[in-house]
C-alpha cells in the first residue's frame, strides 16, 4: 500500500507548488506575482521568457530553474535496486504467468506488471479465450500460482462468457473447482463492465482508477480497445489520435498501480494509404508486404497505439496452424509458438518457439481456421463460440468477403 | 559589444540605454555608486550589472589564453585531436559499429528512431551495458543514466544482456589471450545493473526537470558516460495543443543535452517514435516531433525493416557517410545478422583492430 501511495504522491510532482519549494523569498514572491505557481508553469517557459516575464537577470533565473528542476525531478534508483524491489515486493518479480511454458519463458515469467500487453489478431483467433484464461489465473489463490485478487474485465463487444470461463476453470484446475463454492468465489472476483459508447468507456476508466487502490484489483482486461472507435485511426492528417487520452490514461493506470493490463485489438485490411517506407527507402524495391491476400491485415488503432503498448502478442492463423507471436517486447527475442484452443483454454503445442528474425513477426495472416456448426455471415464470425462436437473448416478471403465451407 | 545584448533584466537594460550607456566599454571604468545614482537603482544591482558587463568583455581586452582571435574558440586542429582520442561505445553488432565509425560517439547527441518493435529500447539497453565494459576489453568503464518515459525498461532483459556481455568478455579472453595467463572476468550481471541510474518520468514537466537536473547529477557522478532517453517523444505527442510551445521546449531540451554531451564528454542517445507524413503523393514514415526537431540532433539513425531483416540507416551525421547495416535482436542483445560462430569472431576482430590502432597511435 505504501508503495502505491508513494506513486500517487509522485504523480503530482508536476503540480508541486513553487511556494513550498524553499526557494529564496524574493524570487518565490516574484514567481507568485507573475502567476507562476507550479513547477509545470515554470518549466513550460524557456529561461529567456522567464527573464522577460519576471524582470530578473539570467543568473537568478538559471539558479531558480535549476532548484525547481531538482525538486520536481523524480528520485532515481539503480537498475539493481529496481530489480531487488520488484523481486521482493511483487509476485514473481512482477509477472503473471500464463501457464504456457514457452511464452512465459520468452516473457521472463509471464505478462509483466505495470505496462500494457496487447493481443492483436483476426476475429475468432482466440483473443477472448486468452483473456478469460488470464482472468481466471489472476483470481486464483496464491497457493495455486494466482494473484489472489479481483479482476476488472471491460467487455465492449459483449463477448464475455462466464459459462466458458467456468468450463476453462473446471478443465484446467479441477482440484480447485471441485471444491464446494469455489467456482462461485472465483467467478465472484471477476467484475465485468460493459460500456456501449465511448463516453461510457471513459467513465468506466475513471471509476476503475478510483477503485484500483482500495480493492485488491490484480488484473485489468479491456476486450476490445478498437470496438468503440470508428473510422480511420489517427493516421495521415489527423494530429490527435481518437484514443489519445485513453492510451495515456490506461498507461498511467498500469504504471502507478503496478498491475498487468491486457488489451485486445482488432485487425483491419491494409489500405493503400498505410505507409511502410521512409523517404530514403526506394519503395519500388521493397516487397515487405507481398500482394497476396494473406498479408493484407494490419493492427487497428495505428502507429501511436503500437508505440504505447509495451508487449504486442500477434495471434494469427497460417496454413491450418495457429500462431502466437511475440512481436514487440523489450525483453524477448522475436519468437512464435503454435497453439490450439481446447476445453482448458489455450495451450501451446510446442514449448520451443520458432525464432523469426524478419518482418514476418509483425505480419498478421488473414487465413482463418474456424470451428463452428453454422456459418451465416461474416458478422457472425465475431460471435462464434467454440463447439467441440464436430469440425467444419471455413476458409474465407478477407479481400473478397466471400467464404466457402469445407467439411472434414 | 552592445549593452542591449547583455543578459540582464529588461528594465535594467532600458534604464542603461536611456541613461546613455550604449556600449559595454562605456561601463568599463565606472563605479557602482555612480551607476546606481545614474540609473536610480540600488548599489547591489549596479554591482551586478557591472559584473555581467565585465564578463562579456570585448576583443579589446587582453585575454590570457592562446586563442587570441575569438574568446572561447577552439582551433580545428585541437578538435581533430580530441575527436580521434574520443572513445566510442560499441553496439555489439560489428556491421553497425563499422558504419558508425567504431560505435556511438561520446560528446554528441544521437537520435535513434523507428517503428514499434524494431529494437530501439533493445539498442538503448545494449548501450547502457556496453558503456560499462572495462577498459582492457575496449570499453569505457563508464556508467549510464537511463531516463524512461514510457515504462519500457525491463530489468529482466537488462540482466540477460549483461550476462551475455560477460560471456562475450570471457570468450574474448579465451580466444585472443590464450597464450597469456588466464584472467578471470570478475564481473557479475548485478554489477552492471548497479551502474545504471534509472529515472522514471511521467510527464513532460518531469522530463524537462530531469534534463535540467542532469548537469548537477553528472557533476556529482563523474563516470557517467552515456545518457539514454527512452523515448523523447512520448510526453510531447499527445495533449499538446500549443505547437509553438512544444517546439520551443523541445529546442531548449536539445540545446541543454548538447551542452551536457560536450561538457562531460558523454554520449546522449534519444530514442524517437515514428509518425506519418504526406509527401510526394503518398504517406511516408518519418520520425516524430516535426521538422524543427529534426534539425536539433547532431546524428540521426533510423531503424527499419528491409526485406528479411532489421536495418539501421544513418540518416544524418556531420562526419559519417550515410549508409545502412543489418543487425539482429537476439536473446543475448543486439548482435550481427551473421551466423552464430562468425558473430563472436567478427566482434573480436573489430576490437582487435581498434586496440591495434590505439597501440599504434601511442607509439
Amino acid at each position: 500500500m505504501r508503495k502505491s501511495v508513494n506513486r500517487v504522491w509522485r504523480r503530482v510532482m508536476a503540480n508541486k507548488l513553487i511556494s513550498e519549494m524553499g526557494l529564496p523569498k524574493s524570487i518565490a514572491n516574484i514567481f507568485a506575482a507573475r502567476n507562476i505557481h507550479t513547477a509545470k508553469d515554470a518549466l513550460s517557459l524557456t529561461e529567456f521568457e522567464l527573464m522577460e516575464l519576471l524582470d530578473v537577470g539570467l543568473a537568478e533565473v538559471t539558479t531558480a530553474v535549476s532548484s525547481i528542476s531538482e525538486i520536481s525531478c523524480p528520485p532515481y534508483q539503480t537498475a539493481l535496486s529496481l530489480l531487488e524491489q520488484r523481486m521482493h515486493n511483487e509476485h514473481l518479480a512482477g509477472h503473471l504467468p500464463t501457464r504456457l511454458k514457452g511464452l512465459d519463458a520468452a516473457l521472463c515469467g509471464g505478462i509483466p506488471f505495470g505496462v500494457i500487453t496487447e493481443l492483436v489478431g483476426p476475429a475468432g483467433i482466440g483473443k477472448t479465450q486468452f483473456c478469460l484464461k488470464l482472468s481466471l489465473l489472476a483470481s486464483l489463490p496464491s497457493s495455486h500460482g494466482g494473484l489472489d485478487g479481483h479482476v476488472v474485465y471491460v467487455d465492449t463487444e459483449s463477448k464475455f462468457s462466464s459459462r466458458r470461463m467456468i468450463e476453462i476453470g473446471v478443465n484446467s484446475f479441477p482440484e480447485i473447482f471441485q471444491i464446494e463454492g469455489m467456482a462461485q468465489q472465483m467467478a465472484g472476483r471477476i467484475l465485468v463492465l460493459q460500456p456501449t459508447t465511448p463516453t461510457e468507456f471513459s467513465e468506466c476508466l475513471q471509476k476503475i482508477k478510483d477503485s484500483l487502490l482500495q480493492h485488491h484489483v490484480k488484473l485489468l482486461v479491456i476486450d476490445s480497445m478498437a470496438a468503440l472507435v470508428s473510422g480511420r485511426d489517427g493516421q495521415g492528417q489527423c494530429r490527435q489520435h481518437p484514443l489519445g487520452w485513453h492510451m495515456t490514461f490506461i498507461k498511467s493506470l498500469a504504471e502507478f498501480s503496478r498491475i498487468p493490463v491486457v488489451v485486445t485489438n482488432q485487425v483491419r485490411s491494409h489500405s493503400g494509404d498505410d505507409p511502410f517506407h521512409y523517404s530514403f527507402q526506394d519503395s519500388r524495391q521493397n516487397l515487405d508486404f507481398p500482394t497476396t491476400f494473406d498479408s493484407h491485415l494490419v493492427a487497428a488503432l495505428g502507429i501511436p497505439w503500437a508505440h504505447a503498448v509495451s508487449i504486442r502478442l500477434v495471434l494469427e492463423s497460417k496454413s491450418g496452424q495457429r500462431f502466437i507471436k511475440v512481436a514487440k517486447s523489450s525483453m524477448s527475442p522475436p519468437v512464435a509458438f503454435t497453439f490450439a484452443i481446447s476445453a482448458s483454454g489455450i495451450s501451446l503445442l510446442h514449448d520451443d518457439g520458432i525464432e523469426m528474425t524478419g518482418p514476418e513477426i509483425n505480419a498478421i495472416c488473414g487465413q482463418v481456421l474456424k470451428h463452428f456448426n453454422v456459418a451465416s455471415s461474416i458478422n457472425d464470425a465475431h460471435n462464434i463460440k467454440y463447439f467441440r462436437d464436430f469440425e467444419v473448416t471455413v476458409v474465407y478471403s478477407i479481400k473478397n468477403w466471400s467464404f466457402r465451407v469445407v467439411c472434414g | 559589444m552592445e549593452v542591449s545584448s547583455l543578459p540582464i533584466s529588461a528594465s535594467h537594460r532600458a534604464k542603461l540605454i536611456s541613461a546613455g550607456y550604449i556600449s559595454i566599454s562605456s561601463l568599463s571604468s565606472i563605479s557602482p555608486a555612480h551607476l546606481a545614482r545614474d540609473l536610480g537603482i540600488s548599489e547591489n544591482e549596479a554591482t551586478g550589472i557591472l559584473k555581467v558587463a565585465s564578463q562579456r568583455g570585448g576583443p579589446e581586452r587582453t585575454i590570457p589564453s592562446h586563442h587570441s582571435i575569438v574568446d572561447g574558440a577552439q582551433t580545428a586542429w585541437d578538435m581533430l585531436h580530441e575527436e580521434e582520442s574520443c572513445r566510442r561505445i560499441t553496439t555489439s553488432c560489428a556491421d553497425l559499429d563499422d558504419i558508425l565509425g567504431g560505435g556511438i560517439s561520446c560528446k554528441e547527441v544521437t537520435e535513434i528512431g523507428g517503428v514499434p518493435g524494431i529494437g530501439k529500447t533493445q539498442l538503448g539497453i545494449q548501450l547502457a551495458i556496453n558503456v560499462q565494459i572495462p577498459l582492457e576489453y575496449g570499453g569505457l568503464a563508464g556508467k549510464a543514466v537511463y531516463i524512461d518515459t514510457e515504462g519500457s525498461f525491463m530489468v529482466e532483459r537488462v540482466q540477460q544482456v549483461a550476462e551475455a556481455c560477460i560471456k562475450d568478455m570471457q570468450e574474448y579472453d579465451s580466444f585472443l589471450r590464450k597464450d597469456l595467463p588466464a584472467r578471470q572476468v570478475n564481473l557479475q550481471a548485478n554489477d552492471f545493473l548497479a551502474n545504471i541510474y534509472y529515472f522514471r518520468i511521467c510527464s513532460y514537466t518531469e522530463q524537462i526537470a530531469v534534463i535540467n537536473y542532469l548537469e548537477k547529477f553528472i557533476s556529482e557522478h563523474k563516470d557517467i558516460k552515456v545518457v539514454i532517453v527512452d523515448s523523447i517523444t512520448f510526453h510531447f505527442r499527445q495533449d499538446f495543443d500549443d505547437m509553438a510551445l512544444r517546439t520551443r521546449l523541445l529546442g531548449g531540451m536539445a540545446l541543454k543535452l548538447m551542452k551536457l554531451a560536450k561538457k562531460f564528454t558523454l554520449a546522449v542517445i534519444l530514442l524517437n517514435q515514428v509518425t506519418t507524413k504526406y509527401s510526394g503523393g503518398s504517406f511516408q514514415l518519418t520520425l516524430a516531433l516535426g521538422d524543427s526537431w529534426s534539425h536539433a540532433c547532431t546524428n540521426r539513425i533510423i531503424l527499419y525493416w528491409n526485406g528479411n531483416g532489421r536495418y539501421a540507416h544513418i540518416d544524418k551525421s556531420p562526419s559519417i557517410r550515410s549508409a545502412s547495416a543489418p543487425y539482429a535482436v537476439t536473446g543475448r542483445g543486439i548482435r550481427n545478422l551473421a551466423s552464430n560462430c562468425k558473430r563472436v569472431k567478427l566482434i573480436l576482430r573489430a576490437r582487435l583492430a581498434h586496440d591495434e590502432h590505439i597501440c599504434r597511435s601511442l607509439i
